[in-house]
């Protein structure tokens, strides 16, 4: 890619803006719960947004462009039914409880809920999880900037994450989270020309459906046999592994996400939060999936449009880099590309900050110092912001070393995950539920996905103790190990708590469903978690509709 | 706390004429691009971080 003096302008310009952001908000962090949580102190349209962009990393954009191209329409499955209904679903049902119950973080949820042991699992697994998530981040920028302006990747890695780590240093949460509600509008701005324009060049939509296969852009009509769609699944492993599984456990038990609603100035704020990002979510698909689309209709048409190769098969990930080559010109393409950057930070910035909580008050304050004064808290998180940074950067490191980094990352979510929404499930909505309970289902949940994986094999990933069926992809095998996983838990959590004694209903106040006495909503109607979340399911659900 | 239109409205403003001033200056092309694409964003962006900062100013 030949890049013009004005395309690095624009980075700057947008490097700056980051750093002002950071630079400006430090002045207003004095404790550690305005470092780390934000003081419960942001407004709705800032939560809401920032809940999306902590979730809109460049490896999505990514690879939801590339996805769009080889599985067409059928990849708005990961927003309508992936993303949709388990948004609405925490901010109508979950939410109360988190926010309700005072709690700084999800594993401290647990701890309320459940016991101390639960929630040191899920602090330690989610800590680990973050630092390799954020390194997976960083060094896929470090190639990216490598590759695009020819800099070293250890001086990529290092920019990238100085610029990450000193706002996140001086401003903490807050900064973090107002910066991705800037990087939130400069993805969205930067790739919805890139979609007008290829759709317009394709012959509108009209005119991809022409050229390509009903399959590449209806979303439900060939779901009944796995053979019959690109991604090989079928109606019962998408709903359940990906709508139900997966899905929930990301968006209602991910601290990620979690700690931007949590950051809300009310209780109503906070349930607002995944519900209101909710409806620019369902649009997503429309700026990242269908220039995907589009691409695959250009690449039959001989306009001079083709899909990258790489070792005579497609590059699909090349997919958004080769329409950005052949739509924008000098100027579009440096804010294509700052857009990416963009991505790339938030995604990382969200990591950084969620660890920072999780280690200073799940771990540090938990189980190495107690009783400090609150000044030794913020300095704690501001230490581990650092620390944080820096092991990303080793795990970034790390991951030059593997090439199959992303899909172990990726096992040890659905490993980590899904387990994890069986646990909040039966501890939310049923009183019944013990710690002893909690903690064995955890365990025996993410044993079952690892005996899953191991005994079944797709796309030659797997299989490790042998192979007793054989999934049409990868995909479909992901689906299965978290529905595996999911179901352990939750049967192994109720067996367990039956055999042992419950906790005292009176202490489960706050914490659980039907022992909860909940407060009348005084916003107005219209205002309403459950009336906006039936908005959104309306929507979506026409969506759906649209694209059958 | 800050107001996050106003920094953003900045940044959209600043990036809306950066773009515009290429689009009016140097006939950047595409390949399979047919129009003067750094103007027209560039306005539209001036007109995004204008709405910003009404915004910011109402409140």
């Amino acid at each position: 890619m030949a890049l013009h003096f004005v395309d690095y302008l624009v980075l700057v310009l947008y490097f700056g803006f980051v750093l002002g952001i950071g630079w400006f908000l430090r002045k207003h962090v004095r404790t550690s719960s305005e470092f780390l949580t934000s003081a419960h102190s942001l407004p709705l349209w800032i939560t809401s947004l920032a809940f999306l962009a902590a979730n809109m990393g460049a490896l999505e954009m990514i690879g939801m462009c590339g996805s769009g191209a080889k599985y067409g329409m059928l990849t708005s499955h990961f927003y309508w039914v992936g993303a949709i209904p388990a948004m609405l679903f925490v901010g109508v049902f979950m939410m109360p409880f988190y926010y309700g119950s005072k709690a700084r973080s999800v594993p401290e949820y647990l701890k309320l809920r459940f016991d101390e042991k639960t929630r040191g699992f899920n602090a330690i697994t989610f800590a680990v999880m973050t630092i390799f998530s954020s390194g997976i981040s960083m060094y896929a920028l470090g190639i990216l900037l490598q590759a695009i302006f020819g800099w070293s990747f250890t001086f990529s890695v290092l920019m990238s994450a100085g610029i990450v780590l000193a706002y996140t240093y001086l401003g903490g949460l807050s900064s973090a989270i107002y910066n991705e509600v800037l990087q939130f509008f400069l993805i969205v701005t930067g790739f919805a020309p890139l979609a007008i324009l290829s759709v317009q060049k394709a012959g509108g939509w009209q005119g991809i459906e022409a050229r390509l296969s009903p399959q590449m852009t209806q979303t439900w009509r060939h779901l009944s046999n796995p053979a019959d769609n690109p991604m090989g699944v079928e109606v019962f492993g998408l709903i359940m592994g990906l709508g139900f599984v997966l899905s929930f456990g990301y968006w209602c038990t991910n601290y990620l996400v979690v700690q931007r609603a949590m950051a809300a100035r009310s209780m109503t704020d906070a349930r607002n939060t995944p519900i209101v990002g909710a409806f620019p979510k369902m649009l997503i698909p429309f700026v990242v999936i269908v220039p995907g689309v589009a691409a695959a209709a250009l690449a039959t048409m001989g306009a001079g449009y083709s899909i990258p190769l790489k070792n005579g098969g497609p590059d699909y990930d090349k997919v958004l880099f080769s329409l950005m080559e052949q739509f924008y010109p000098s100027g579009m393409l440096g804010v294509g590309l700052t857009a990416l950057v963009a991505s790339f930070m938030s995604g990382m910035a969200g990591n950084v900050t969620a660890f920072n909580t999780v280690w200073t008050y799940d771990i540090y304050q938990s189980y190495i110092r107690k009783n400090a004064p609150d000044s030794h808290y913020l300095w704690m998180g501001r230490m581990a912001t650092i620390f944080g940074t820096a092991m990303s950067i080793g795990a970034a490191y790390l991951a030059t070393q593997f090439n199959n980094m992303m899909d172990f990352l990726q096992l040890i979510f659905g490993f980590v995950n899904a387990p994890l929404f069986a646990t909040f499930l039966l501890g939310m909505f049923w009183k019944r539920a013990t710690g002893n309970g909690a903690f064995s289902g955890l365990v025996s949940g993410t044993a079952a996905a690892a005996l899953t994986y191991s005994l079944t094999l797709a796309e030659g990933k797997g299989g490790w103790l042998g192979v007793l069926h054989e999934f049409p992809s990868s995909m479909a095998q992901n689906f299965w190990v978290a529905i595996n996983a999911w179901t352990v838990c939750f049967l192994v959590t109720i067996v367990v708590s039956l055999l042992g004694k419950p906790r005292p209903e009176e202490e489960l106040v706050g914490l659980v469903y039907g022992v909860t006495k909940h407060e009348a909503e005084t916003a107005v109607w219209y205002k309403r978690p459950a009336m906006l979340a039936l908005l959104a399911a309306i929507l979506c659900l026409a969506l759906n509709l649209v694209y059958f | 706390m800050l107001d996050l239109r106003k920094p953003a409205g900045y940044f959209f403003l600043l990036l809306g004429l950066i773009l515009c001033a290429a689009g009016l200056a140097f006939d950047f092309k595409a390949p399979l691009l047919d129009r003067n694409l750094n103007l027209e964003f560039g306005i539209f962006s001036v007109l995004f971080g204008g709405v910003f900062l009404w915004l910011a100013r109402r409140a």
